[in-house]
């Protein structure tokens, strides 16, 4: 019986949320293909040891630690060496791995390392046949693609929040390997985590994302957007491009084609006249509220639930609504 | 500086898509096509590496049919010194199968600098160039959201969610190129005579075996929206009922 590999990442030696889809999903992919071990791999400074008990609650059977001092940061040279190593000396069919950042540079490394092709940004996944078949939203999300990859190992990123984190109880059995490349070789060498604001939610993982445009006119108006978002108390903030652009926000909080993907369960766009590069990156939320002064902005035409306005007289009134609503 | 950007011919995304008869692509028909985002962002970024220096040659590459030619003259339109088209019938969709086919001509380039887009903006893979850089062996920083260069290495920033990394490495190096850096010039008319002169040189692509296909494509399910509930902050009270009884967000 082949063995499922999964990647557990983690940044200042946390375990990241996406380490434990991709985990879950590879279990869930061993158990629907008729059992086998799922092997998960972490990396990181001494300590990092610590979280392998909680890969076996998710699922994992095996966790190969990989400690060493050097290994604080990700460093993907020796993170790819080292992965392609162990996937290559194993019986692994599939090697899941999450489409983050750090999956998404990870995973092609490994892939070509191994001589593999991999299939990106999964939101299925399924063994059919002598085929790994898998979801892929392809021409920003407006077409999906069922993609087959055959031939193995199959490497698969999986995207963020497209499996849901599942207990499965193991108790995983620890081993603890060495990296396969000497950190001190790496030519490529990294020199800093500029870590953001870690009690706010990640736009990729927040149920209700506020977002906010150009029409919000200054960037001192997006304090009515951090209060809303606290109001709902599990909501990240983002913007647009036009935002990033006038330097309001950081790139990294915007969202479309070009930015960030988010799914959320409630989107709120607030002074966004709905550009198809801004749909692109929150098409697919599950619901959509838009808050804007022209009754022709194109938003409106793919928002659940539109009031047209000041978005700056009514975001602060819909906050205590909010807060009134979350009292109860 | 010699520079080579890879770069992809994409069609349009503000286009309605219709599903092919065969089920398994696009339907070509009125479609229009343009560099793919952020090949023209690298394309942009080796530009301004070439100015700055106030030398160096910049070669764009593309694989797939004689359309691509089009693709390439709009980068030598904006600057380019050299093109050349990796002949092939279609572009496949394995990304390796591409990169091999890539690194089969970068190899003896004598390159210091090869810049791919961070993703093409309809496979959405995102992983021809750090597959290539594995091909050729060299130093791989993907998604750069900043990029500087000095005596022989690069600095460059990545995006993460919710934070960022630096890192460093060494020259000749593969650098994919996010949104951030630099934002593509529009060809001049003069550059768009003068791309017409510039070397456009066609050879056959090695693509190998293909392992990953697509089976299947189908539009996802289309929003209902268009729903304006009201105007000003009274409307607030029915959107939050609606959000609490229809939505079940809130
Ligand atoms: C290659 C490329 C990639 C791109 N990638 C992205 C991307 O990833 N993400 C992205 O967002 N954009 C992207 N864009 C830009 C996109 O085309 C739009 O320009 C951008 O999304 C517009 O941002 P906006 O809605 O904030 O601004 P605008 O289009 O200027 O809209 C502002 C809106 O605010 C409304 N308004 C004004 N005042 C108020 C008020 N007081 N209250 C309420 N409403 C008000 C106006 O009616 C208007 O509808 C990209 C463009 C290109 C060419
Ligand atoms: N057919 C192609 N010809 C040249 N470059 C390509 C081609 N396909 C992909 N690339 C390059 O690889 C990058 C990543 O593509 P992808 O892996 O498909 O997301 C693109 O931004 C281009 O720089």
């Amino acid at each position: 019986m082949a063995n499922t590999f999964a990647y557990a990442e983690t940044r200042a030696g946390e375990l990241r949320r996406v380490a434990l889809e991709a985990v879950t999903a590879a279990r869930q992919l061993a158990d629907a293909s008729g059992g086998g071990e799922v092997h998960a791999l972490i990396v990181g400074a001494p300590g990092v040891a610590a979280k392998a008990e909680q890969l076996g609650r998710y699922g994992a059977d095996v966790v190969t630690v990989v400690e060493d001092a050097a290994l604080d940061k990700y460093s993907p040279e020796v993170v790819a060496a080292t992965a392609a190593q162990l996937i290559g000396a194993g019986e692994f069919r599939v090697a899941v791995f999450s489409a983050s950042a750090q999956g998404r540079d990870l995973a092609p490394r490994v892939a070509a390392k191994l001589g593999v092709s991999m299939i990106s940004d999964a939101t299925s996944l399924e063994l059919n046949g002598d085929s790994v078949v898998s979801q892929h939203p392809v021409n920003t999300g407006k077409v999906i693609a069922t993609v087959t990859l055959t031939g193995s190992p199959a490497l698969v990123t999986i995207r963020p929040g497209a499996i849901a984190p599942a207990e499965a109880n193991r108790s995983a059995r620890v081993e603890s390997g060495k990296p396969a490349l000497d950190p001190a070789s790496a030519r490529v060498v990294p020199k800093e985590l500029i870590q953001g604001n870690t009690a706010q939610l990640d736009l990729g993982e927040a149920p209700v994302v506020v977002s906010g445009g150009r029409g919000l006119k200054v960037p001192e108006n997006f304090k009515l957007l951090e209060d809303l978002a606290a109001a709902f108390g599990n909501a990240a903030v983002g913007a647009t491009r036009a935002v990033t652009d006038e330097g309001w926000r950081p790139h990294s909080d915007q969202i479309g084609q070009t930015g960030r993907l988010v799914s959320p369960d409630l989107y709120i766009a607030c002074g966004i006249s709905g550009a198809i590069q801004h749909l692109a990156g929150m098409r697919t939320s599950r619901t959509i509220v838009a808050i804007n002064k022209d009754r022709e902005a194109p938003i409106f035409k793919i928002a659940d639930y539109g009031i047209v306005g000041d978005a700056l007289e009514i975001v602060p009134v819909l906050t205590e609504a909010v807060k009134e609503a979350k009292k109860e | 500086m010699k520079i080579a950007v890879c770069i992809k011919r994409v069609p349009d995304m503000e286009t309605r898509f219709k599903i092919a008869t065969d089920g398994k692509s696009v339907d070509q028909a009125g479609l229009k096509f343009d560099m793919s985002d952020f090949d023209g962002y690298a394309v942009e970024v080796a530009l301004r590496l070439k100015e700055k220096e106030g030398q160096g040659d910049v070669t764009v590459i593309s694989l797939g049919p004689a359309v691509v030619q089009e693709t390439l003259r709009k980068a030598l339109s904006m600057g380019a010194d050299r093109a050349i088209q990796l002949e092939t019938d279609s572009v496949p969709f394995d990304g390796l199968a591409i990169a091999r086919a890539l690194a089969a001509e970068l190899e003896d380039g004598g390159y210091d600098l090869i810049l791919f887009g961070r993703m093409s903006i309809d496979s959405s893979n995102q992983t021809v160039g750090p597959m290539t850089a594995e091909l050729l062996g060299l130093p791989c920083m993907t998604a750069a959201s900043s990029l500087e260069i000095a005596d022989g290495r690069a600095t460059a920033r990545r995006e993460l969610e919710g934070a960022a990394e630096i890192l460093e490495f060494p020259l000749p190096a593969v650098i994919t190129i996010d949104e951030g850096i630099a934002r593509p010039r529009l060809p001049s008319l003069k550059g768009i005579m003068g791309a017409k002169k510039k070397p456009l040189e066609v050879r056959p692509a090695q693509l190998g075996e293909q392992r990953l296909s697509v089976k299947q494509m189908e539009l996802p399910p289309e929003r209902t929206g268009g729903r304006i509930i009201g105007e000003g902050p009274d409307a607030v009270p029915e959107l939050v009922r609606l959000l609490r009884i229809e939505a079940k967000v809130l």
